[in-house]
């Protein structure tokens, strides 16, 4: 029923919308650095996502990877066109990645590596969101190369993108931060969450309306019928969700918020594979044209599924090693 | 081809060699570290002696840094070869992707997974299965050796592949591809490499502190310990080095005389110690030779015939000045290994190990010769598989993308500051960490790590003394 090609896309759809998830909260922190108090609130925020971090960042190598092996025409043509974006995104992913333990190092420095640890997450975020935009808004192909021009990504749309992502990372974050701190810090993110959270829905919200008229294609997805009656329960989910998180947020109900925000991620994560399905380079190159070879991909497979569930097992594992709160000033004892 | 492409294809190149270069200078510390963080916790709990626990706690957390500035620039790594080198990920991505693939599947996640674990989950699962975390960790980094070696030998000497009708390289036998001859050679090289020049960075700080104080019993035996691996593994790389010049010779002849520095085929070649490759003029100028000796150690006979560069055409040449020098770097460190290592065992024998000054002066300068030692490696390897990055199969010039020089030179500018101020600190910090002697109380460095390791050991080692 499908094909190696359908398998593997939705594969690394997967691939890359648990790294949303991950890193999503695991940057949003950064980006909500200079919100918190110096000192402790940011030792211990920091702390939160610390044995978790390497991890997280590994499902993105495994998005890149995965479009090489899989997709190798994609992935030429995707970085060709996003080179600015995709090296400002490993610029910040160099500063942010290295804070972790520089910050631990230099005591007497510890101002230049919270500094490091909030640009590089914002820019990473940013150059994510702007990657996202200028991925849905279309790439130009002539052959097998990228044939534009090294700014062509740099439209209203991909800004607006980058922007809508920062505050939905750091909307994330917020709420993962009310899951695992206590005391003043979490009241902190209390008071930052409803604005946050109104913020990001309103920015999705407008990326959600303006995304269909970006290409008549797109449009005719979205609007004709019977589709629209097929796909109307995402934004009404949406709106669900978003009525349960207020509601959970208002009750001090620590644990809930942030089951339920990764729920918004993964319904605008839908939507978003709704625009461009069956494509893999938005309207220049479908999944099929850009496929390696089955004898790749079957062999690819295997590995899949010999080594995803171990993946998941043992991440989940640590996880759960470093569950619970983590208490200001005395890290995880 | 016009000359802004010929400019954005040298820039590209440029900016692969810097941030490949950086990179692999970490990998090749924390695939030693990792295997030497599993013995030292292994003996601590075998031995129960304070003295290993002590010293994992010192090599962990640098090996904390080394590993985050290995992570930070291996993701570089895995998004450049599409920015810089699209044709090349089109034409290669079905043979090399998967290959990456694997390697991030079954080694990245495992050794990420687990870090955290290692760094600070002492108190959290008990010893036994940090131990265990210890290990995957170590287990991780041979994986991604492995896989990489795995494709780097491929483009070195393709194997088990097809090419269809859009030219893109496709897998016909995984076996073939993955095992393809160089691959054997070049793992078994490059792991020991690695553990070499983590041994020469132990050997290093424990003879910098033993030069300040003769009984700390810690850099004893981290001294004790680096001199062996020296004295046992340096031969045996130079063995194995030499078994994988003579696939080279098989597989890649080119790449060998310019090692060699010959431009004629020769029967009974002399063995070039030094001199000046000139490609223009096709000859190794002011050269100071030992005759017939290169016959000898390439084909085992004295008269044996080896083939010179101009066996091939000018444009299918590899930059013999940099490939024939960068080899007589590695080899002349190699050497300078291997007699350290014997050095040591007449002191060991002579029980002088611990007092001998001088050695001690000499294995501080040894510390940073294994990680020249591999960049000169790496440079015969790659530079002398040009003018091509699939041997034989697919041009350098014929791999780069359709970015604009502009593009790239900006990135490489920004590449050039970042990573020198970023691993600029990262490496003072490492060299701070190192100052600090391996005592019991020592830490004049923020030892306050986010999730305590420290005070968690410390209480454990106390119990244990009562």
């Amino acid at each position: 029923m499908f094909d190696l090609p359908t398998i593997w896309a939705g594969l690394l759809a997967l691939a890359v919308l648990i790294y949303v998830i991950l890193d999503g909260f695991d940057l949003g922190i950064g980006i909500l650095y200079p919100a918190l108090k110096k000192g402790e609130e940011r030792s211990a925020a920091m702390n939160t996502v610390a044995p978790v971090w390497d991890g997280n960042e590994t499902w993105l190598v495994l998005g890149g990877g995965g479009l090489l092996a899989a997709f190798p025409l994609a992935y030429s043509v995707v970085m060709s066109a996003l080179y600015v974006p995709i090296l400002a995104m490993l610029f910040g992913l160099i500063f942010r990645g290295v804070s972790f333990e520089f910050r631990w190092r230099d005591p007497k420095h510890e101002k230049i590596w919270d500094l490091g640890f909030f640009g590089g997450s914002l820019l990473a975020t940013f150059s994510q969101g702007i990657v996202l935009g200028a991925f849905v808004q279309g790439i130009q192909v002539e052959g097998r190369a990228y044939s534009g021009g090294w700014f062509d990504w740099l439209t209203p749309f991909s800004l607006f993108t980058g922007a809508a992502l920062v505050f939905g990372y750091a909307f994330l974050g917020a709420m993962w931060l009310i899951m695992k701190t206590e005391g003043d810090l979490r009241e902190r993110l209390y008071k930052l969450s409803l604005p946050l959270m109104l913020i990001v829905f309103v920015l999705t919200g407008l990326v959600s309306l303006w995304t269909p008229f970006l290409s008549p294609e797109i449009y005719e997805r979205w609007f004709k019928m019977p589709t629209l009656f097929y796909l109307s329960p995402v934004p009404v989910l949406a709106a669900l969700l978003a009525w349960r998180i207020y509601v959970n947020l208002k009750r001090r109900n620590d644990y809930r918020p942030f089951p339920l925000a990764l729920g918004l991620f993964v319904l605008s994560y839908a939507g978003l594979g709704i625009s461009i399905y069956p494509y893999v380079v938005p309207r220049a190159v479908t999944v099929a044209q850009a496929a390696a070879p089955n004898s790749s991909l079957g062999f690819m497979l295997i590995g899949a599924v010999i080594f995803l569930p171990l993946i998941l097992a043992y991440t989940g594992y640590s996880y759960w090693v470093f569950r619970g709160k983590v208490k200001q000033g005395e890290g995880y004892h | 081809m016009d000359s802004v492409d010929t400019l954005a294809l040298l820039l590209a190149r440029l900016q692969f060699s810097f941030t490949i270069g950086v990179h692999i200078l970490f990998p090749s510390f924390t695939i030693g570290l990792a295997s030497y963080l599993a013995v030292l916790e292994g003996l601590w709990l075998k031995t129960g002696k304070q003295v290993y626990i002590r010293l994992f706690k010192y090599w962990i957390k640098i090996f904390a840094v080394v590993f985050a500035m290995g992570v930070v620039s291996g993701i570089v790594m895995s998004y450049e070869f599409g920015t810089n080198w699209s044709v090349f990920s089109d034409k290669t991505g079905p043979v090399l992707g998967p290959l990456l693939a694997y390697e991030v599947l079954s080694a990245f996640f495992l050794e990420a997974g687990f870090l955290g674990i290692m760094l600070f989950g002492l108190n959290k699962v008990g010893k036994k299965l940090h131990f265990m975390a210890t290990l995957m960790v170590a287990i991780g980094t041979f994986f991604s050796a492995f896989w990489i070696l795995s494709a780097n030998s491929w483009m070195q000497t393709p194997a088990g592949y097809s090419i269809n009708e859009v030219g893109q390289f496709v897998p016909e036998n995984w076996v073939e591809i993955i095992f393809n001859p160089s691959f054997p050679y070049r793992l078994v090289h490059m792991v020991i490499a690695a553990y070499l020049t983590t041994a020469f960075v132990v050997g290093a700080v424990a003879a910098w502190h033993l030069l300040r104080d003769k009984t700390c019993e810690g850099a004893k035996v981290m001294f004790s310990m680096a001199m062996w691996m020296a004295a046992i593994v340096a031969p045996i790389q130079i063995f194995v080095g030499d078994m994988h010049g003579l696939n080279t010779l098989e597989h890649q002849p080119a790449k060998v005389a310019a090692m060699e520095g010959h431009f004629e085929t020769q029967k009974g070649a002399p063995l070039i110690l030094f001199g000046w490759p000139d490609m223009e003029a096709e000859e190794t100028k002011y050269a100071v030779e030992i005759p017939k000796l290169g016959s000898l150690i390439l084909t085992h006979h004295a008269d044996g015939e080896i083939v010179g560069l101009k066996a091939f055409p000018k444009e299918d040449r590899p930059n013999a000045p940099i490939v024939f020098w960068s080899f007589r770097i590695m080899v002349g460190l190699g050497t300078l290994m291997a007699l350290v290592g014997f050095w040591s065992l007449w002191l060991r024998w002579r029980k002088k190990l611990y007092t001998a000054s001088l050695f001690h002066k000499i294995s501080l300068l040894m510390g940073p010769t294994g990680f020249i030692a591999v960049l000169a490696g790496w440079t015969v390897t790659e530079v002398g598989r040009q003018p091509y990055t699939v041997y034989g199969l697919l041009r350098t010039s014929q791999s780069v993308g359709p970015v604009e020089a502009p593009a790239i030179a900006t990135s490489l500018a920004v590449f050039a500051v970042v990573y020198f101020v970023v691993f600029g600190f990262g490496i003072y910090y490492i060299l701070r960490m190192m100052g600090a002697a391996p005592t019991p109380g020592q830490s004049p460095i923020a030892s306050d790590h986010p999730i305590g390791l420290d005070s968690v050991m410390s209480t454990q080692a106390s119990k244990e003394e009562q």
